[in-house]
């Protein structure tokens, strides 16, 4: 509210040109350049801590009861508590600050030609409160019994009941950790889609709008409408946890399947969330590396909506063995199968894009490619476990681990390493070493197939996800099984070992890389139009738009692409 | 392709459509609307599940249906009040500072209502704890009573705004919008809790 007129309130010439403290100016700084910085660097910080845990675990799968290098012996409470926080750290804290916050934050203001975001205090506040959301969550591995390890869905009774847990403050702070972190991505959508309405260069028409843009905005308001349920879930659970409610414990009336419902409706349209931007990152860089129009723009954009439309109506997958009536599971049996139809159309219209084209395969495109070819097995894998028959057996197998680390590891890892070789040019105004980055990507991708193409067949011989120690269990730990985990573990840690290879090579251009120019891919879009990096206030004179973004190799013109602010 | 070499003379920018506080202010009502959309299903589908004759439990006294529905009529005229300030600022803004008192003081008297409503079923021995019902009656009536707080702080932070007339028309719209959606609000949890 106490924004009162966007565009000023900012002042950015106010206090451009005056020393600014070291502090004022990376932690308090309202530019929307900087504060996308800070969600980057916090969410790779937190990709570090999220990928020590799946190591951590992963040791004490593939070698039982050994004490795993770098952490100690793994105890059950342990176990359960790494792979709760594994996956929620990567969900919440990275795809969403990496995908959406910092290439949001980045990416709007400069792709629609303004200086700012419209709101650039509330989008400070965003950033701030985000901190403090992760700032929670590490908390809540040190209080009494450690941290929280009921899964990162959070059923109840083991999350609402201290018995169960046996750890009476980790599932509180761990849920006031996650409520803070999405009124951090509230206000930061309330900015995104603002901005892109409200700010756009005179000229931008609806379809004069990146790709990128049109993906990330439809993304924040898939969040923005699915978030509110589980808020008021977490409520409930929390004082179900702290008060002495019973709102999930059916001895006093409550309903512990009502949780997975509020869980669910958010959970499902939060995959689309993610899912969403890495689409958008992938249709600008195979436009721009295959000198190619965006096949079918309008189709694209429309298919996006529905697809959002759609996925609140099949979060009951999640739920097909937990009690719910059966004439309900073959509904959302149906509308699971039928939303794989936008998204297989999504990935042809990607190849019909690059079909013909003159194809250059930089690292970003190497990305961008591996995108589709990883994220369309995670797709496939989907159908079967949509399809209730198939689920019951499938369900909480290492089939279903697989399947959505075949969808998350494309758009979370995939689809940031696309972006941020893409963007890393403009963000920073020098190049990456080329050849590092494609021995970095040839191992990642190799070994991430490594880790996972096992978990699928384990999963259909009926591993169980969630199992600390198998020796328990002699039929899943026949030794094939256990080589199989092996197998996938060694993977991982040639994939981590591969990760300094890109770390290095970020920080190192970061400061010493090749200088680059203004638009050194040779693209239409308006953020290439700026110097590298741009200044703070973006563009001088702010641009005006005579064209879409994606006028590649148009004919009877001597250059092959056309910048959407050109005017001839 | 020949013919989009030619210049367009396309950029004109006119203002916006919606001005930036009051669309910030749809999105951020829209979320909370689903917010409250959660609390109400969940509500719904709990009493649904229950034994028939089990929902509200047996034991759970009677709420006061008549004494919320007047404060339910108190709330919906500061909403009319509210609708009024902004139909007599367009004249002049400073018309618009006595409605804004009427609304607040209504507001008030309705938050006054609901902590002695409170405070009297707390005294019967209804809590919390006491069922899941009792937990969604103040779980939801005091998420809105909060929400009420808020837009009775942000109103009179506006109303001071208005007399000194500082106050932009966007950040009036968007403070009107939010107290409509408290107002509207409460009729959709009233039919839910105490009906
Ligand atoms: C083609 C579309 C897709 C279909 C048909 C599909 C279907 C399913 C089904 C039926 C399940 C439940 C399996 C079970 O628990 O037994 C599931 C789980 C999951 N899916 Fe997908 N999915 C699709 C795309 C995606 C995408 C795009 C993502 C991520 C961005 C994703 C992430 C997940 C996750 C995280 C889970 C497991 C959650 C958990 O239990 O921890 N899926 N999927
Ligand atoms: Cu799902």
């Amino acid at each position: 509210m106490a924004e009162t007129h966007g565009h000023e309130a900012h002042g950015h010439d106010a206090h451009a040109h005056h020393e600014e403290g070291w502090f004022t100016k990376y932690f308090f700084s309202t530019d929307h350049k900087m504060i996308a910085k800070q969600y980057l660097f916090t969410g790779m910080l937190l990709g570090a801590v999220g990928a020590y845990f799946a190591y951590v675990f992963r040791m004490q799968m593939a070698f039982p009861n050994k004490p795993v290098p770098g952490y100690g012996l793994v105890t059950g409470a342990d176990y359960n508590s790494l792979v709760t926080n594994h996956g929620a750290i990567m969900i919440f804290w990275v795809a969403m600050p990496v995908l959406i916050a910092a290439f949001g934050n980045f990416l709007i203001p400069l792709m629609v030609g303004c200086d700012d975001m419209v709101f650039p205090r509330i989008n400070r506040l965003s950033y701030q409160i985000f901190l403090l959301s992760a700032i929670v969550l590490a908390a809540s591995f040190f209080v009494q019994g450690g941290g929280f390890g009921g899964a990162w869905t959070a059923y109840p009774p083991l999350s609402a009941k201290a018995e169960y847990s046996l750890t009476p403050l980790g599932p509180t702070l761990w849920l006031a950790a996650v409520a803070l972190e999405f009124v951090a991505f509230l206000l930061g959508g309330i900015n995104f889609v603002t901005t892109a309405m409200n700010s756009r260069a005179p000229g931008m028409k609806a379809f004069d709008i990146p790709m990128a843009v049109w993906m990330i905005v439809i993304a924040s308001i898939l969040f923005m409408c699915s978030v509110g349920p589980l808020v008021a879930g977490a409520v409930m659970l929390m004082f179900d946890q702290q008060v002495g409610t019973g709102f999930f414990d059916p001895d006093r009336g409550g309903d512990p399947v009502l949780w997975q419902h509020l869980f669910w409706f958010f959970g499902h349209p939060e995959v689309y969330v993610v899912l969403l931007p890495a689409l958008g990152f992938v249709a600008e860089i195979i436009t721009v590396f295959s000198r190619k129009r965006l096949f079918a723009y309008k189709t694209v954009l429309y298919t996006t909506i529905g697809t959002g439309v759609l996925s609140f109506f099949v979060w009951a997958h999640h739920q097909f063995i937990a009690g719910i009536d059966p004439r309900m599971a073959n509904v959302f049996s149906v509308t699971t199968v039928l939303i794989s139809i936008p998204i297989a159309e999504m990935m042809f219209v990607y190849i019909a894009t690059m079909f013909g084209g003159s194809i250059s395969f930089s690292v970003p495109m190497l990305w961008a490619l591996a995108f589709i070819v990883e994220f369309l097995l995670g797709g496939v894998t989907g159908i079967f476990l949509g399809a209730s028959g198939a689920d019951i057996y499938f369900h909480d197998t290492y089939f279903v681990v697989a399947h959505f680390h075949y969808t998350f590891f494309p758009i979370a890892i995939i689809g940031t390493y696309a972006g941020l070789t893409y963007w890393f040019p403009k963000m920073f105004g020098r190049h990456m070493n080329e050849a590092v980055n494609k021995v970095h990507f040839w191992v990642t991708i190799t070994s991430f197939n490594g880790i996972f193409l096992p978990l699928f067949i384990l999963g259909s011989a009926g591993d169980h996800r969630r199992i600390f120690d198998y020796s328990n269990f002699p039929e899943l730990s026949q030794p094939w099984m256990q080589d199989m985990r092996v197998f996938a573990t060694v993977c991982l840690l040639i994939m981590l070992a591969a990760q300094p290879l890109f770390l290095v090579n970020f920080f190192y251009s970061m400061f010493k890389g090749k200088k680059a120019e203004a638009n050194p891919w040779n693209a239409n879009t308006l953020e290439w139009q700026c110097p590298s990096p741009p200044p703070h206030g973006n563009f001088s004179p702010l641009p005006e738009v005579y064209r879409g973004p994606y006028e590649y190799s148009a004919e009877g013109r001597d250059q092959d692409f056309w910048p959407q602010n050109s005017p001839t | 392709m020949a013919e989009t070499n030619t210049i367009r003379a396309r950029p004109v920018k006119g203002p916006p459509i919606i001005q930036s506080e009051v669309f910030a202010m749809i999105i951020f009502v829209f979320a909370d609307v689903m917010f409250f959309a959660g609390f109400i299903s969940a509500y719904a589908l709990v009493g649904a599940r229950a034994p028939v004759g089990w929902w509200p439990p047996p034991g759970d006294p009677a709420l006061p249906v008549a004494a919320a529905g007047g404060a339910t009529v108190a709330l919906l005229l500061s909403g009319a009040a509210v609708f009024y300030a902004g139909w007599a600022a367009r004249s002049s803004l400073a018309n618009a500072v006595r409605p804004l008192g009427v609304a607040l003081a209504l507001a008030v008297g309705f938050l006054g209502y609901q902590v002695f409503e409170f405070v009297r079923l707390l005294g019967v021995g209804f809590t919390l704890q006491s069922s899941a019902h009792g937990g969604f009656f103040y779980t939801m009536v005091g998420a809105h009573g909060l929400h009420a707080m808020s837009a009775v702080a942000v109103l009179a932070w506006a109303m001071r705004l208005v007399a000194a007339g500082t106050l932009s028309p966007g950040a009036f719209g968007a403070v009107r919008l939010y107290w409509y959606f408290v107002v509207l609000l409460w009729p959709a949890i009233y039919l839910t809790v105490y009906l």
